[in-house]
């Protein structure tokens, strides 16, 4: 009895703890998410976290002083004088309120009062500006009217999808074709090609970039989409490769045996057969393989380079991130846009998703 | 393996060999004619992006599948015993051409050319090498690499597998495990906004960056993290690595976890052992190749971390890491003889994960 009472304390305690970790793990992409449809003003101004309800000091009323009043004298505010330097910071008059300055040189004093207040202006203008490259305005803190550019995502966005999508089939399709061969045709040199596979398989891209960059000055592939498949492709295949393996060679041998009495050859059994069985080993690989190409930057950087139409997402945001570091309204929208299809496919195909994880390291 | 003893009924008839070889060879040359075209004009035409872009998918994808398609078809005319020795070849070549060409030999090239001087006219022996123990910025980069190791990836273990013993515990495990696992789905580029945001520091006293607020409200100083107390900065970046890849450790851990047999714990708690006893001295050894893997999994990816610096520092602050300052050495110093020893010490500290891996596999039977 006493025990079980133990084990259900035990329990309430590692809730708690697990949902503290949750919590820290989640606020990074929540503020960036909340921030993302901050108005350019006010991100700059409060933190985000001032969405929700807080105590903050809301002006209530503002007082007009003369307008000859000397700031080198004590300034004599409802009755008590405080120095021009407490107004500056702000200081707490004995009803309670809170005094500062609005507006020094028009010699207007806020009085503002602590309540609960919460910051509810929320916008689409970062995500318009971000997605169309058009020019925009924003007000800025002083009042000033000035105009932007956007910075055109949406062609890069396009640009991440037509990298992506051959990027994905095609080194899925050529694993899977030779984790065929590898599994079940016997041909000389078979355990030594597979060997180097393997031996590929944590090799790092940094290793192979500088020969390969070459080749492809040399053959014109630089800065295409041709040039950007290729290289995911091959630096994609040896765990495609390995991956499709593990699941092709488990398969039962009966079922070539008598698709082989029935006359089929090679390919039809590929396609007719392992293809559609595979199905699922596929899903998996293809979302890892799909999210590593969404998500690169390497690559694109070291291939694309500065070529204009072919910038994709990452690029464009890093990019950003050096140029525009501060305009935080925009970088938010920019991150998020970029995160729209990982996110898409974490929630909606998760368990091909970790399964493509588990299989494709752990038993690396 | 194949049924070489099953007789095809419908064996063709013996052509001409000379006229399949003919036919093979124009086949592969109409392939490379054709997509050699389509490259060429979508690289060149001025169309609208969006037919652009569906015009390349459509080509890309499926250009690959008639490629197979088309040579298949030609190996299938040549007779029962050729085709069986060829069409292997057929499907394990290209995935073979493509890692030759992509990996294999660009591999010995850079490990060529880290013996060559910075313009690679110059045989200079192992001054390169010499140059990486010797030269501040190339230390600080290997320095800081042994760093995000360290920190990096034991963090990531570390939370890891506590995080799945909790959420095995927990009453909402499913929900917890997608929470840390989310990371794992965005970009490095995009958590590197995340987190300069978190970190981010303006003069004054109203902090819009989480970091700074709380050691605001704390009543502290406001710091700009990244730069300030190298090379401790390096920490918060490495932080971010652990918030994304602490998730692949915890799915794996928890599989793991799964396959603890129940009757085993429950016994051990019979005879009194507490649930920290249980942890380390049954869970542990139960899981222990698993954590093996998982840690030179994570080590692997640690050692090329390169997008999170790029964007959080540019390497600057004293941050740089090898994959960064390879980089660095490639494209802006033009050093191609530091860039390919860098890239070396890379495939040198992997090493003895692809000899795990090969042991792994032999044990595995298979291969």
């Amino acid at each position: 009895m006493r025990r079980r009472k133990g084990r259900a304390r035990s329990k309430t305690v590692v809730n708690v703890v697990l949902a503290f970790i949750c919590l820290i793990w989640l606020i990074p992409t929540f503020g960036l998410f909340v921030s993302s449809f901050r108005p350019a003003t006010e991100i700059l101004k409060t933190g985000w976290w001032t969405v929700f309800p807080h105590k903050e000091n809301v002006t209530k009323d503002t007082i007009q002083l003369p307008k000859e009043t000397d700031l080198r004298q004590p300034i004599e505010v409802k009755g008590k004088a405080y120095s021009d330097a407490e107004l500056k910071s702000g200081v707490k008059a004995s009803d309670g309120s809170f005094l500062i300055w609005e507006n020094r040189r028009g010699r207007t004093i806020n009085v503002q009062q602590s309540g609960w207040t919460m910051n509810t202006s929320f916008t689409t203008e970062n995500y318009k500006g971000v997605l169309t490259g058009k020019q925009y305005q924003i007000t800025d803190t002083d009042g000033s009217v000035k105009t932007k550019k956007g910075s055109g995502l949406s062609r890069a966005f396009l640009n991440t999808v037509t990298v992506s999508i051959p990027a994905t089939i095609i080194p899925i399709l050529i694993a899977t074709f030779a984790a065929y061969a590898f599994a079940w045709l016997k041909f000389p040199l078979r355990k030594t090609m597979f060997v180097i596979v393997i031996m590929l398989l944590v090799v790092p891209l940094q290793v192979a970039m500088i020969p390969v960059l070459r080749d492809y000055t040399a053959l014109g592939l630089n800065g295409t989409f041709l040039g950007v498949w290729i290289a995911h492709a091959g630096f994609g295949l040896p765990l495609a490769t390995y991956f499709m393996y593990s699941y092709i060679s488990q398969l039962p041998k009966d079922l070539f045996e008598s698709a082989f009495m029935d006359g089929a050859s090679n390919f039809t059994i590929f396609t007719k057969l392992i293809l559609p069985l595979a199905v699922p080993s596929i899903a998996s690989i293809s979302i890892f393989q799909f999210l590593w190409v969404w998500n690169d930057y390497l690559v694109s950087l070291v291939f694309i380079g500065n070529q204009p139409g072919v910038q994709v997402l990452s690029m464009k945001i890093a990019d950003m991130v050096g140029t525009r570091g501060n305009d935080w309204h925009l970088l938010t929208a920019a991150a998020f846009v970029s995160m729209l299809m990982p996110l898409a496919v974490f929630f909606g195909l998760q368990k091909y998703f970790v399964r493509g994880l588990l299989g494709g390291s752990v038993k690396g | 393996m194949t049924t070489s003893t099953v007789t095809t009924p419908n064996t063709k008839p013996k052509n001409n060999v000379l006229l399949n070889v003919i036919l093979s060879i124009i086949v592969v040359a109409l392939n490379v004619l054709m997509h050699t075209g389509i490259f060429i004009f979508l690289r060149d035409s001025e169309m609208n992006p969006i037919i652009h872009a569906i015009l390349a998918i459509l080509w890309g994808v499926g250009g690959i599948y008639l490629i197979y398609w088309s040579l298949n078809w030609a190996v299938e005319r040549y007779s029962d015993l050729w085709r069986r020795r060829i069409q292997p070849y057929l499907f394990v070549g290209p995935a073979f051409l493509l890692l030759s060409w992509l990996l294999l030999i660009p591999t010995l090239r850079t490990l060529y050319m880290s013996f060559l001087d910075e313009s690679s006219s110059k045989f200079v022996g192992l001054a390169n090498y010499a140059a990486i123990f010797t030269n501040r910025l190339l230390l600080t980069a290997l320095r800081n690499n042994l760093l995000w190791v360290l920190f990096g990836a034991t963090a990531c273990i570390v939370l890891g597998l506590l995080i799945a013993v909790l959420a095995d515990r927990s009453s909402f495990e499913r929900i917890a495990k997608a929470i840390i696992f989310l990371p794992m789905a965005i970009s490095f580029v995009a958590a590197g906004v995340i987190w300069k945001f978190i970190y981010y520091y303006q003069p004054g006293n109203e902090q819009v960056g989480l970091l700074n607020a709380i050691v605001v409200a704390f009543g502290g100083e406001p710091q700009a993290w990244t730069s300030m107390m190298q090379p401790w900065n390096n920490l918060f970046l490495i932080a971010i690595l652990i918030w994304m890849q602490t998730g692949f450790a915890m799915v794996i851990f928890s599989a793991a976890l799964k396959g603890v047999p129940e009757d085993l714990l429950e016994a051990a708690r019979m005879d009194g052992a507490g649930e920290f006893t249980i942890f380390f001295k049954i869970i542990t050894p139960f899981i222990s190749t698993t954590i093996l893997s998982v840690t030179t999994t994570i080590i692997v990816f640690t050692l090329k971390i390169f997008d999170v610096v790029m964007i959080m520092t540019g390497g600057q602050y004293d941050t740089e890491v090898v994959a960064t300052q390879f980089y660095r050495q490639f494209f802006m110093y033009r050093n191609f003889g530091y860039g390919s020893t860098l890239a070396i010490v890379l495939l040198i500290a992997v090493i003895p994960v692809i000899v795990f891996n090969l042991r792994q596999m032999r044990k595995q039977g298979g291969f």
